[in-house]
């Protein structure tokens, strides 16, 4: 602070009054900066981080939190039947629905990118649609076309002779269900941010490539993919943090149902720790989303270095 | 266009190449009409079931006729809502919490991003970090033990904040504050220097500098910060289930989902109404402010 304080006068070949006055500035300048940072200091270290380790604290305390046991709540976990299918179950959904979150918003932004420029706003307004309404009312609309008696769906599958989908009675079903919603959600924020990747490639590089010849695919995987390959590394990072740890859709839908075929950790973790009053095992359950956001950080620590470089 | 540029070209003998190019583009673009118009029904089934689900008499739905089409529309079920005290308060509370941690989440992000972005101090890039960090921590990673931090602050000063809407005042602003900050640090950011260090010189206080040259050039960025973080406080739906049980402390995305959907008897008619109200404020929002919420979404990766 001080160095800057000391500098700052030399570069400025200003009068002397205005030269002191800024030394005044310059010396309130860390006591500003500090105050103006505090509320945001107490938020994060009051609110998240002393939460993220009081849950690992947590962790290690019996259910009546009066005792440590140490790591007794994992290894009853690890002997659970259903946690195992949690685990497999919070995997397949993720990657799954990022996967096809993923290609769908590709497909969808260069079909948007593809038809003439002033049509593009209204079809892209209609498409973020889904993104906009809040998941958990959206789903309940989900809820009822899926309905066991009154399906909608299986009132059109039927007319076509397809006999009557158990969308969310069947295990299989069920998380086929959750998965499909789960990607008519966040598709259109897939498609939003790679199309505002692919505006910004710029036009010379098709021009170029055109007039050398170039295919379709050939421009996909030359230009249009490395040009893009920033976007789409955060964009899937940032969802699979976000569906790994996905609540609302399943809770409304399934609830975990049937018999816990469709629980990922977040929904078993509300189940054991909100529900069934033993704090500390929901704790352990939710831990379990640490790795990945652990792994997910090193990545996008990575990549804020990157920019701040460029800045 | 995927499809469209993979589909072979038809074999043109007579026609010119530059003729050739210009068909094979038209039908590109009526093809990437096409696989829209299909994505556009995805997307806006959902939304088009719960219109027409909310304009039903629930003997409609329950005589299982053809689902796709109201037969005697009805605005019975928002008329009945719209009274409903307790929907009344849903939405009462869902407004009051949102513009509270809108106004809440302002204060805290806005000075802390100017700070970051324009007064450079030993830990501020780390901190600028930091804040994106803790936008990434889940709110399922930390509901349990807020849960038993709020159960333990009262039992020590007797304050009860479980089971009051307020507690989302503390809670919400965990959501939206870092991924505003951030945001606010990328438009700060844009601002030339020499704008801030004329100020300086001119003999205004850093706090001046930002309430009047920041906050008025960064004005776009403010009210892209001031959408996010309404439609997430909107749309939280864990908090205050985890953290609200008494039905007049609810709010909305809570008690439609567990209020109006009773153990059997499913009147889905006003559950539909219900949702759709509860959609209409991000909605129009949207609809009215679609580039400032399409810019707060991309900032995250495309800006700072």
């Amino acid at each position: 602070m001080s160095e800057i304080a000391v500098r700052q006068p030399a570069t400025f070949a200003a009068p002397a009054r205005s030269r002191s006055r800024l030394r005044v500035f310059m010396r309130q300048r860390s006591t500003v900066a500090f105050l103006f940072t505090l509320p945001l200091l107490i938020l994060v270290s009051v609110m998240v981080v002393y939460p993220a380790f009081y849950a690992m604290h947590l962790a290690t305390l019996n259910k009546r939190m009066d005792r440590f046991i140490g790591l007794s709540n994992f290894t009853f976990l690890f002997t659970r039947e259903t946690f195992w299918m949690v685990v497999k179950q919070s995997c397949i959904f993720a990657v799954s629905a990022v996967i096809f979150k993923a290609l769908i918003g590709f497909v969808v932004a260069h079909l948007v990118h593809a038809i003439p420029e002033k049509g593009q706003r209204k079809w892209r307004g209609m498409l973020l649609v889904p993104w906009v309404i809040p998941p958990a009312l959206s789903t309940l609309a989900w809820l009822w076309l899926f309905d066991p008696s009154y399906s909608a769906f299986n009132y059109v599958l039927g007319g076509l002779g397809i006999g009557p989908i158990p969308w969310t009675g069947d295990a299989m079903w069920a998380r086929f269900s959750v998965i499909l919603v789960n990607i008519w959600y966040g598709a259109p924020f897939f498609m939003i941010m790679y199309l505002a990747a692919l505006k910004s490639v710029p036009a010379e590089l098709y021009e170029v490539a055109a007039i050398d010849g170039a295919t379709f695919w050939q421009r996909l995987w030359f230009i249009t993919l490395p040009m893009m390959r920033n976007i789409i590394a955060i964009t899937t990072l940032f969802s699979l943090i976000v569906t790994f740890a996905n609540f609302d859709i399943v809770w409304i839908l399934t609830a975990g149902g049937p018999i816990d075929r469709t629980h990922v950790f977040a929904t078993w973790a509300f189940r054991l720790g909100i529900q069934g009053g033993d704090i500390p095992l929901g704790a352990s359950v939710s831990l379990f989303m640490l790795p990945i956001l652990a792994v997910a950080a090193v990545f996008i620590l990575r990549d804020v270095n990157k920019r701040a470089e460029r800045m | 266009m995927a499809t469209a540029a993979a589909l072979p070209a038809p074999p043109a003998i007579d026609t010119s190449s530059s003729h050739m190019a210009g068909q094979d583009r038209r039908w590109a673009v009526r093809w990437a009409y096409f696989f829209l118009c299909l994505f556009v029904v995805f997307a806006l089934v959902p939304p088009f079931y719960m219109l027409l689900t909310s304009l039903k008499h629930s003997n409609e739905i329950s005589a299982a006729t053809n689902p796709w089409w109201v037969f005697n529309p009805t605005l019975a079920n928002f008329a009945e809502l719209l009274s409903s005290p307790l929907f009344l308060t849903f939405f009462k509370n869902s407004a009051i919490v949102s513009v509270l941690v809108v106004i809440i989440t302002m204060l805290i992000s806005v000075p802390a991003a100017f700070a970051l972005s324009r007064m450079k101090f030993w830990g501020s890039s780390v901190l600028a970090t930091g804040v994106f960090l803790t936008y990434l921590v889940p709110e399922t990673l930390l509901f349990i033990p807020l849960f038993k931090m709020f159960a333990t602050f009262r039992d020590w000063t007797g304050i009860e904040l479980i089971n009051h809407w307020y507690v989302l005042l503390l809670v919400y602003p965990t959501l939206t504050v870092p991924f505003c900050t951030w945001i606010m640090i990328g438009y700060f950011a844009s601002i030339p220097k020499e704008l801030d260090e004329a100020a300086l010189i001119d003999g205004a206080s850093w706090t001046q500098t930002l309430l009047r040259i920041f906050v008025p050039v960064a004005l776009p960025g403010i009210i892209a910060a001031t959408i996010f973080a309404f439609t997430v406080s909107w749309a939280q739906f864990l908090y205050p289930l985890a953290f609200t049980t008494s039905q007049d402390q609810l709010v909305l995305s809570v008690g439609i989902a567990t209020t109006l959907i009773k153990a059997d008897v499913f009147n889905w008619g006003q559950i539909m109404a219900g949702a759709l109200l509860g959609a209409a404020p991000p909605l129009v929002i949207y609809a009215f402010l679609m580039d400032y919420y399409i810019a707060g979404l991309t900032a995250g990766a495309t800006k700072g």
